[in-house]
């Protein structure tokens, strides 16, 4: 039976497959380049909790005490700041508070950024306590482990989010061009084939990698940095298979008309660059002015980041993400309708 | 010569007919007034240098492309409202494709066959085309002359009735183009009709038992490749056999491959 006929589209979806998964670079690309990535943002922002007060103090007469008193309690460290590098430091965060030796002392901060304000508190209570301050009472603590609450917990479903979109956009881009160049696209249509079932097997065969796509970076994640992951397994499914299917609709628009490989390429950072920024990949899309929150909101980047966000961290259903599942499935069938109408194949 | 298939409807009908075929791209008109008819079983040549218009007349035949004015009818059928239908019976070869370079012969093969509702199995397409050794190989390793010959596979996968060829040897060295040669003749032999283009004189005196000349979107000679030679009349120079080489220079004062 080895030449049984099978679907158009079982053939299709596997000469995608074949031609993605035969180049090695888009291999290291999709799968390596998160991990990368992953690593280096976990050493740049370290977890809070372990993290010591960075504080500097600056050369003078009589530090000694000073460094004393901080470093007592332990949790704080000091570092030597000269006047002249004192900015520097500020600004690098290499300290985060300077502490001046004068009687009583100075601290030179920045206010607009949250860990300054943190450090100065930090620092006026130790060296208050040291100086002899009694406290009328002593609250009871109740220390919460809140999971998921650091950085590179946010930012791992941001960055599956973005290598979604990545890839998905890329891939079906770069290879509905390719074969546009060659004349492939002109050929396939002087067959019997049907136009629907060549675009549609582009989206299905991303869907091929997705499970690693999404578990490389999840799994990494949970092994290296142990990311709690709340929600079910399904959810996460779900949401990532539309999303992927949203992107590649999408990177099927751009590849209609687009020649070369540079219009392609022109076009899929037009389309990706707004999202990297507006979409809280890196940063929180919080921070962005009331006004444009609506406009943030129907990106599909950041129904895609939010649901997953709220699935892993916060152990949301997919009944709580469907307000993001519509605005996928919107960006995922419009798209694809769109290009299916507007699509040159020659 | 002629011999009209009957159809299933009991009517006698050519393979390709077109009527008053034009097409412009601006102002330079690639195809002007083309009437031409091709009948079952025949192989019929368009020969023209580089620009005739050849590609645009075949594009347009099979439905690649649309004529601003005139009629075309492939088979009985007309592309804008039995386009499905037609397409499972036709057998097409571009003129520059570049198939997939990382599948292999086969999987190239079985994607073009999944296209269609009957025709011929990979087994058979891969020994009609003799690349049988090359099975597993990708296409991207293939000599030129294999990847005419698995693009001329392709075409044939739904086992067509029609084979529209457009310069089919085109860059290929004299044994590649006589081995695609004795393919198109035995596709012929089986009944089956060929439409192809080429400005070779010697690949149209070898396959073609009719050919259309054409010049500047137009026909300016049709026959037999034998009738035209003998329009000539007496060869003006004794020293060789008359060919289509001379035919086209004696309307056109200009050689086939201006170079």
């Amino acid at each position: 039976m080895s030449d049984r006929i099978s679907s158009p589209i079982v053939q299709l979806t596997l000469a995608r497959f074949r031609e993605f998964i035969r180049e090695p670079e888009a291999v290291f690309w999709t799968f390596v380049f998160p991990i990368v990535v992953s690593l280096a943002l976990a050493m740049a922002f370290p977890s809070r909790a372990d993290s010591d007060v960075l504080v500097g103090l600056q050369p003078g007469a009589d530090t000694g005490s000073l460094r004393d008193a901080l470093t007592r309690g332990g949790g704080i460290t000091v570092r030597e700041v000269r006047p002249q590098d004192e900015r520097r430091a500020l600004r690098e965060g290499v300290v985060n508070v300077v502490v001046i030796p004068t009687e009583p002392p100075t601290y030179r901060f920045d206010p607009a950024r949250e860990e300054s304000r943190y450090a100065r508190a930090v620092v006026d209570d130790v060296l208050k306590r040291a100086a002899g301050r009694q406290d009328p009472w002593t609250a009871r603590q109740e220390p919460q482990e809140v999971a998921g609450s650091r950085y590179i917990d946010w930012f791992i479903p941001g960055l599956i989010g973005m290598g979604l979109m990545s890839n998905s956009m890329w891939g079906i881009g770069f290879g509905i061009v390719q074969a546009r160049m060659r004349k492939l696209l002109k050929r396939m249509i002087a067959s019997p084939m049907r136009k629907r079932e060549y675009l549609l097997a582009q989206l299905i065969a991303r869907l091929a990698f997705l499970p690693a796509e999404v578990l490389v970076p999840l799994l990494f994640a949970v092994v290296a940095f142990g990311m709690p992951v709340n929600g079910s397994a399904g959810a996460i499914v779900v949401t990532t298979l539309v999303g992927t299917l949203s992107f590649g609709a999408i990177g099927l628009l751009l590849a209609t008309r687009a020649r070369t490989i540079e219009a392609i390429s022109g076009l899929m950072n037009l389309v990706m660059l707004p999202m990297w920024i507006l979409s809280g990949v890196f940063f929180s899309s919080a921070n962005f002015p009331d006004g444009v929150q609506p406009l943030i909101h129907a990106l599909p980047l950041t129904a895609q980041i939010d649901a997953l966000r709220a699935i892993i961290l916060d152990g949301a259903t997919l009944a709580d993400v469907r307000g993001e599942l519509a605005v996928l499935g919107i960006w995922g069938v419009l798209p694809f309708f769109a290009a299916l109408r507007l699509f040159s194949w020659r | 010569m002629e011999q009209p298939e009957v159809n299933h409807d009991g009517v006698t009908e050519p393979a390709v007919s077109c009527a008053r075929l034009r097409k412009a791209y601006g102002s330079v008109v690639a195809v002007g007034d083309l009437t031409l008819t091709v009948h079952r079983g025949e192989c019929f040549g368009l020969l023209g240098p580089n620009g005739a218009g050849k590609t645009t007349t075949i594009e347009i035949l099979e439905g690649l492309l649309k004529p601003d004015s005139g009629e075309v009818e492939v088979l009985g059928l007309r592309w804008g409202h039995h386009e499905a239908a037609l397409r499972q019976r036709l057998g097409i070869q571009l003129q520059e494709t570049q198939l997939a370079e990382k599948l292999t012969v086969e999987e190239t093969l079985r994607l073009f066959r999944s296209f269609y509702t009957r025709g011929r199995t990979v087994d058979d397409l891969l020994q009609i085309v003799e690349l049988e050794g090359k099975r597993t190989s990708r296409v991207g390793k293939l000599s030129g002359g294999q990847k005419q010959r698995l693009s001329l596979a392709c075409a044939l996968a739904g086992d067509p009735d029609l084979l529209f060829l457009d310069e089919p040897t085109t860059g290929l060295d004299p044994h590649s183009r006589r081995q695609l040669w004795g393919l198109l003749d035995q596709f012929r032999a089986r009944g089956r009709t060929i439409l192809m283009t080429t400005h070779y004189m010697d690949e149209a005196e070898f396959l073609c038992d009719r050919v259309a000349i054409v010049d500047h979107g137009r026909i300016i000679a049709l026959g037999t490749p034998k009738e035209l030679i003998a329009r000539l009349g007496e060869p003006k120079v004794i020293t060789h056999h008359g060919t289509l080489e001379d035919v086209f220079m004696a309307l056109t004062g200009r050689h086939l491959r201006d170079e």
